[in-house]
Parts: structure tokens; sequence; C-alpha cells
């Protein structure tokens, strides 16, 4: 399209940006603040920064957070593109079925994914309580007959969601890659296995990384699953947050704000800058090629 | 070993957790807590509960259909900016989807509350004594008995601030699709349009419209989807006053009023009307190719 936008369109995109950003600067300059209103300005401070790194509820919600995010984008990376390979190699007519049922947990309405797993671990909580029950009468153990909603099933939770886009960020790479390459490798004496893991597995490297990416930050900025399979006994950042917007308000949660968001900008920015270096160096050899051919 | 098998670890694991926590709502729908199988929990959702599903899906059209036009031009008049800028641009607009959602909708708290940033701004440019006054006026010229001690607009607790919330936190996900597959439109259609003699209007609605269809209905699902089956919006932004299915759904779970049964019947009901939108959009956008967020 050659034509630029138009007056109006670019009146509309400025305003829209204003929307989007008024919220988040009003949250930044009251991190600031030194009384605990969030509408009067009354002083500069960095008073609740302290209070936010000695508040022991948060800081042990945020590293809740960063375990269950490390780990479950870890397992779900590692799964997600198994089963992808495995997908891939399927027929058609068994992988367009399973590819819906890999798709449920995007389609579906978070709240339902949280009810629905809620419901299956404390139904399947009672069967297993019964089972040990059972063992404990009949054999005499002392096996915990009472299970509670917590870490492990904030974790199954979590890993579930997050296979989906693992499988959906490396399938177009299966997808594009040169399917002689495989045949060449097992050609060459390659086993199966080897072949994945020396040819497939570093041709859909990109899509892998994406995958991980994308689960780490979708599992990071998850609060309505969590908070229907965390139970009691955990909590992660986002479900602190929404406990603090219930209570009397405090600037810490500004503060978190403010440093959630300088964290996002930075990582982006890197990663921005990286990336155009690459392209930068891939223009420069493709000329480098180009000139020596001449 | 055979490179699908895989993928079989994985189908294990959706058959555990994708499909079995499925099947539990519905059971838990069609039962009573003592294990008969019943339609009670439908046929008591009379009342006042129709008015919940009525309201949510009324706001989360609103919502969904001001996203639209906000959001259309927006990507629209984005799609013809030069393309460095518009790297630039997008990038803006994901950055606020990087902050969690309850942070930024924390913040409209601060903003529409009575004593809130907009008021104070209202009071400090006049606006409320200039209506004070002009009612005044009214009363004495007319006789009437308008209020002249208009001290706040109310608009936290109200279903406008609801819609607002919705808007702020999916309009993202509206622009972006759309973007996206207006990108990727061949401009030689375009310029043939203009060479066959079609004025830049009946350029938008006969080529450029048809062509980013596909665009707009994966963006209304993006926004209707998570605007229908919110709790946390109407929970900070609608005080106590403004119930949506999300909050119906909560308290059945987590709330006050534990009724698993009941719950699941409402998360089911609002599943298959879900299910029943997203299949009459891909209908509609069949033939057109998947417009992808990542």
């Amino acid at each position: 399209m050659k034509e630029r936008p138009s007056f109006g369109g670019r009146a509309l995109t400025i305003l829209t940006f204003i929307f989007l950003y008024a919220p988040i600067v009003v949250l930044i300059v009251f991190s600031f603040n030194s009384s605990n209103s969030r509408t009067v300005w009354s002083g500069f401070t960095f008073d609740w920064y302290v209070e936010l790194f000695e508040d022991s509820l948060i800081m042990s919600s945020l590293s809740t957070t960063l375990a269950v995010s490390v780990i479950s984008a870890l397992i779900a990376t590692v799964a997600g593109t198994a089963a992808a390979i495995g997908f891939f190699n399927m027929k058609k007519r068994m992988r367009g079925p399973l590819l819906a049922v890999n798709n449920i947990p995007l389609i579906n309405a978070d709240i339902i994914t949280g009810v629905s797993m809620c419901l299956l671990f404390v139904a399947a909580f009672g069967i297993l309580g019964n089972f040990t029950g059972w063992l404990n009468s009949v054999f005499g153990l002392d096996l915990p007959t009472r299970f509670t909603l917590g870490f492990g099933t904030l974790l199954i939770a979590h890993i579930t969601f997050n296979i989906p886009y693992v499988i959906l960020s490396v399938m177009p790479k299966l997808q594009q890659m040169d399917k002689n390459l495989m045949d060449a490798a097992l050609d060459l004496g390659c086993s199966p296995l080897s072949a994945i893991w020396k040819v497939v597995i570093p041709d859909i490297m990109p899509g892998i990384v994406n995958g991980a990416i994308i689960a780490f930050t979708m599992s990071i900025d998850d609060f309505v699953i969590s908070f229907f399979t965390a139970g009691s006994t955990s909590q992660t950042l986002a479900m602190a947050i929404y406990t603090m917007t219930k209570k009397r308000v405090s600037p810490k949660i500004n503060a978190i704000s403010t440093l959630l968001f300088t964290t996002v900008l930075i990582l982006l920015v890197i990663v921005n800058i990286r990336s155009s270096r690459q392209e930068k160096k891939y223009n420069a050899s493709l000329k480098a090629k180009k000139s020596v051919a001449r | 070993m055979r490179a699908r098998s895989f993928a079989y670890p994985y189908v294990l694991w959706m058959a555990l957790f994708v499909v079995a926590p499925i099947v539990i709502i519905v059971i838990y729908a069609f039962t009573t807590a003592d294990g008969g199988f019943t339609f009670e929990n439908f046929a008591s959702m009379g009342g006042t509960y129709l008015s919940v599903f009525g309201r949510s899906f009324l706001l989360a059209i609103i919502a969904t259909a001001i996203c639209l036009l906000i959001g259309y031009p927006v990507a629209y008049s984005l799609a013809r900016e030069k393309s460095c800028l518009q790297g630039i641009i997008v990038m803006l607009i994901m950055l606020p989807m990087w902050m969690n959602f309850l942070l930024r909708t924390y913040s409209w708290m601060s903003i529409l509350e009575n004593t809130g940033l907009l008021n104070r701004f209202f009071s400090a440019i006049g606006l409320f004594d200039l209506i004070n006054a002009i009612s005044g006026f009214i009363n004495e010229t007319f006789g009437t008995n308008l209020s002249t001690d208009l001290e706040y607009f109310e608009m936290i607790n109200t279903q406008g601030a609801v819609v607002l919330g919705m808007v702020y936190n999916y309009l993202p996900f509206m622009i972006l699709p759309i973007y996206s597959v207006i990108l990727k439109i061949d401009s030689s259609y375009l310029e043939a349009a203009r060479d066959l003699g079609a004025p830049p209007r009946t350029v938008f609605r006969k080529v450029v419209f048809p062509l980013s269809l596909s665009g707009v209905l994966s963006g209304i699902t993006m926004v209707f989807v998570p605007a229908v089956s919110t709790f946390v919006i109407s929970d900070l932004l609608g005080g106590a006053k403004i119930m949506l299915l999300g909050n119906l759904i909560q308290m059945q779970f987590l709330g006050s009023t534990y009724n698993p049964h009941l719950g699941s019947a409402i998360a089911l009901i609002m599943m298959v009307v879900v299910i029943i939108c997203m299949t009459v959009m891909n209908k509609f956008g069949d033939e057109e190719e998947q417009a992808v967020m990542f």
C-alpha cells in the first residue's frame, strides 16, 4: 500500500495510544507518591519500593510465579516439541482430531479451563484419598488420606495450557522443513532417534525457542487458571495482586507494576536490538556474497 | 521406534487433563450433590440468572463492537505507515499486554473513582460549577427542580466502566490480527481496482474489507470470548453491583455460595454458546487463512 494514512487515521491511532498508556503512566507516577493516596500527589519517595521488597508475602508469591513459569515452560517446551514431531509424522486422519483436542485449551475461556481442572483435581484427590485410606486400613500403613490443591496442581495446569502454544509454534517449522533432510540422514546411517536429534531439532530450533518464550510469558501473565488450581497453599504474584486490590489500597501495587513494566520494556528493547543487529549482519553477509558472485 | 510415538505421552496427558476435565464438567452439570441424574441445575437458572446471562452477552457484544470500531481504522492506518514505524507501533501496542491485566484494570479504578483523577480533573477545570450554574439558571427560569450540587460523575461501579475495562484490555487483540491480514493484501489488487476506475471508497468496500474479513473474525472471537467470561473486570470496575457470568461461575466454585453442580451447568452453557459462535464465525471465514497472533 503506497499511500500514507489519512490525518483522521493517525489522530485515532494517537488517541488509542493515549488510552492504552494513560493508566500505566498513572500507575508509575503514583508509585513514587509519598502519601498512600492513589489520586492525590503529595511528594516524591522510594518508600513503597523498599516496603515491597520487605513484604514477605509478595516476595514468596514472586518466587512461586517464577518457579511455576520456568518449570512449566521447560516441561511444556520439551513435551510440546516431542508431541509436534509425533503429530507431524502421523496420518492426517489421526492428526486432525488430535490437533483439534490440542486447541481446546486455546479456544476455551480461561475460567472454564480453570474450573474444569479444579473439579478434576478435587475428584481425583477424593478417589486417591479413599484408596490410600483403604491401603492404610488393609496394610496398616500411614499414608496421607487428604490431598489439597497446591503447587503440584498449579504446575500441571500451567503445563497443560502451555503445551498447545509450543505445538502451534513448532508445527509450522516442521512443515517448512525439507522432507529430504530426514531421509538423507537415515540413508547416511543415522538411527531415527539421532536423525531427529541431529537434523530435525536444529532445523526447527527457532520455533522451539519462540514456543518457550510464549509459554513462559503466558505462565507469568496467567491469573484466572492459577486462581482456580492453586488452592490456598500456594499463591502466584497475580493472585497476590488480586488479593491486594480487594483489601485496603497500598501503593506497593504501583511499585510492582512499575518494576514489571520496566523489566518487560528492557527485555523487549534488548530482544529488538539483537534481532535488528542479526538482520544487519545477515544483510551484510548477503551483500558480501553477492559481490563475490559478481 | 516410530517418530509418531513421540506424541503418545502427550495424547495421554491430553486425555487426562484436557478431555477428562470437560467430561467432569458435563457429569457435574447433570448430577446432584448425592450423585443422581438431574436437570435441576439447568431448570433452576431462571430469573436473576437469566438476566446475568443477558447482561454478560450484551456487555461483551458492546465491548467487541467498540473494539472493532476503534481497532479497524487503527489497524488500517497502521498498515499504511512506513515499515520501520510500523514495527515500533506494533511493539507499543503489545507492550501494555505484557503488564498483568489486573494491574492495568486496577489503575482504571483510581482514574474512574468518585474522587478519582478524572473527576478531579473535571472539577479543576470547573466543569461541575458550570453544570451546577446552568441547572440553577434552568431552575430559576423554568421553575424545575434540577440538582445544583453535582460534585462528581459516577463512573466506577457502572456497566459503562465494565465495558471500558473490556475495551481497554482486549483492544490489542482486535488491532493485531486485522493489521496482520491487511498487511498481507497484495497492493496490485488495489492498483487494479483503481485502474478500473473505482473511487477510494469502493476500493475499500469491495477489495480491502472483504480481504481483511478473516482478521476481523479472529479479532472478534479473541475479544468476545474473554469478555463474555471475565470475572475480574466486573469485580474491580463494577464493584459488587455488576454481576457477570464469570462472577456467577466463580462464586459457585470458590465463593460464598459453593455449588459446583450449578457452576458446572453455567460453565457448560457458556462453553456451548461460545462453540456455536465460533462455528458460525468459521463458516463465514472458511476459505480465508486464519490470522495468527504470533
